[in-house]
């Protein structure tokens, strides 16, 4: 074999020197200036003004695709292409938005039957069932920190679009599932640091506090806090049917903690504000009585 | 045969002096490892998107080395005059053309060879998993398709006027075939008559490149595909090289070497 050139070698451990450096002065620098690991993500998050510099603006349309990929991470690469039947919901996100995670629904089988022998050969060679990653994956026996995989993404679109609040909800969701909750926590952190005062991360904080770090003074004043952000808002937010979702799911969260609390005076005075936007005021309803006749029993 | 074995053994030698190989193969470990040393939520663990980039340099670096190496190969014979004491010795053209082809296509499998292991010892430092019959398949359907691509691209150095026009040519071609190629079908059944049929006739006579493209079951973990698909796919592009190379050789058969 002919021998590599000294010079051709010198330039290549230049360029090797170089890239290690780019990667490490920066890291050690956050090593000393904040001792602690959890720090990281919060330096990293500057990385924000990197894909700033790189796309300006414009880094923004990138960021829904990003969310699209954690999408398909989450479906083991099982996933419609532009010239295939596309459904707007993104089954990621739907267990962080309450909804059940269904993995066996079929109604996402876009491929439907092939239509000739070379399609047919074809979905050999490429994902062809619909899984999530969150039951088992392909295999079925994939562990669910499998999901992990999903999370680069979720980063990478807050990086791009720091005001797409979907991710970090949904992040901070799966953070959470993995026996995360630090790092979840510093995920709706960042999210809030990049939009203050946002009701639906306050909620979710507060959520946070209460089931994994069984805080309930700081989950209450969280959602208070919530609840004061939301009142800040105009009357046009307001009127919008997702921010009176939050409502109700604010006011209800600090209802529930009355009532644990025993304060059902407290607790009818959240359950009254429900009532007001929830779709079954029958029903909250009855809970108002209840608390009532409990409220009474107690005096 | 021992012919075409010596031209293919002229061939292979000219990958590793030439840099392109070393060029490729620096810039493919140097991205996954930048990528790799990037760690989301203090989670090691985290290693798909990075396979999932490994992959996709390798898809790439694979095709420019292909393509490359084979664009040159008789333009450069003919430029240098080399092509006449070649010819001048009991060769006849069709071993020129199998020879090539037999030292192109080896030469891309070798250096494939080093990107999978590359590629193998990464994820597998990452996952504590070894998948390697996984990857043994993913890595002969991709040199199976370089074969479709080397005979392709000697054909259009045959055709084409310079080495720069075919290996253009031929990326856009290759990549157009990758992205677009299983969609066709599904486009041509948007489309009125004839339009329809146009669309579906071009479906059916293109190679189906991205037939040997695994690369989301192996990131995925989706396990091996089944090896009788494995088989017709083979199968398939043994057809399609064939003809390439069949076409080829009518084409430099006629072709005027002055």
């Amino acid at each position: 074999m002919k021998k590599i050139p000294t010079g051709w070698l010198l330039a290549l451990l230049l360029t090797l020197c170089f890239t290690l450096a780019t990667v490490f002065v920066p890291r050690v620098g956050w090593w000393n200036a904040v001792p602690r690991a959890a720090d990281w993500n919060k330096a990293q998050s500057q990385s924000d003004n990197v894909f700033k510099l790189l796309f300006g603006e414009g880094r923004r349309l990138f960021a829904n695709e990003m969310f699209v990929m954690a999408d398909v991470y989450f479906h083991s690469g099982y996933y419609p292409s532009m010239f295939d039947r596309q459904d707007t919901d993104r089954d990621v996100a739907d267990p962080a938005h309450g909804q059940a995670d269904d993995s066996d629904s079929t109604s996402d089988d876009f491929l439907g039957p092939p239509p000739d022998w070379l399609a047919a050969l074809e979905r050999q060679f490429v994902p062809n069932r619909h899984t999530h990653l969150s039951s088992g994956g392909p295999s079925g026996h994939v562990k669910e920190v499998e999901v992990q995989e999903i999370l680069p993404w979720l980063k990478l679109a807050t990086d791009m679009n720091p005001q797409m609040i979907d991710s970090y909800t949904v992040g901070a969701y799966w953070l959470r599932r993995l026996h995360k909750p630090e790092q979840a926590r510093d995920f709706l952190f960042e999210g809030l640091r990049n939009n203050p005062g946002n009701t639906e991360l306050l909620l979710d904080l507060g959520q946070l506090y209460l089931d994994d770090f069984h805080d309930t003074n700081k989950a209450r004043n969280t959602w208070l806090a919530a609840l004061r952000c939301w009142q800040a808002q105009d009357d046009n937010a307001k009127a919008s049917v997702e921010n009176k979702r939050l409502y109700g799911a604010i006011t209800m969260a600090l209802a529930h903690q009355a009532q644990v609390a025993g304060d059902w005076l407290q607790a009818i005075k959240y359950l009254e504000m429900v009532k007001q936007v929830s779709p079954y005021p029958d029903a909250i309803q009855k809970q108002i009585d209840e608390a009532e006749k409990k409220a009474a029993g107690g005096q | 045969m021992n012919t075409i074995w010596a031209l293919a053994g002229v061939v292979i030698k000219e990958l590793y002096r030439r840099k392109d190989f070393y060029v490729l193969l620096v810039l493919t470990v140097l991205l996954t490892i930048l990528a790799g040393s990037v760690v989301f939520f203090q989670d090691p663990n985290i290693v798909r998107y990075i396979k999932d980039l490994c992959m996709f340099l390798i898809w790439i670096s694979s095709l420019l080395i292909a393509i490359t190496m084979a664009a040159r190969q008789i333009p450069a014979e003919r430029e240098n005059r080399t092509i006449f004491p070649l010819l001048a010795k009991p060769v006849t053209r069709g071993q020129v053309i199998l020879g090539k082809f037999l030292g192109c296509w080896l030469a891309s499998g070798a250096a494939l060879v080093v990107f999978y292991l590359f590629f193998a010892v990464l994820t597998g430092t990452r996952e504590h998993y070894w998948p390697v019959l996984d990857y043994v398949q993913a890595f002969l359907l991709q040199w199976i398709m370089l074969g479709i691509v080397t005979a392709m691209t000697l054909l259009g150095s045959i055709l084409f006027a310079a080495p720069s026009s075919t290996v253009t040519i031929l990326f856009i071609v290759a990549a157009g075939i990758l992205f677009l190629g299983r969609h066709l079908n599904t486009v041509a059944l948007h489309n009125p008559e004839p339009i329809r049929s146009i669309i579906y006739t071009i479906y059916f006579i293109i190679p189906h490149l991205e037939l040997f493209d695994v690369r989301e079951r192996v990131v995925n973990d989706w396990g091996l595909v089944s090896w009788l698909a494995c088989g017709l796919a083979t199968l398939y592009a043994a057809a399609y090289t064939g003809l390439f190379l069949l076409l080829t050789w009518l084409g430099f058969r006629r072709k005027s070497l002055t």
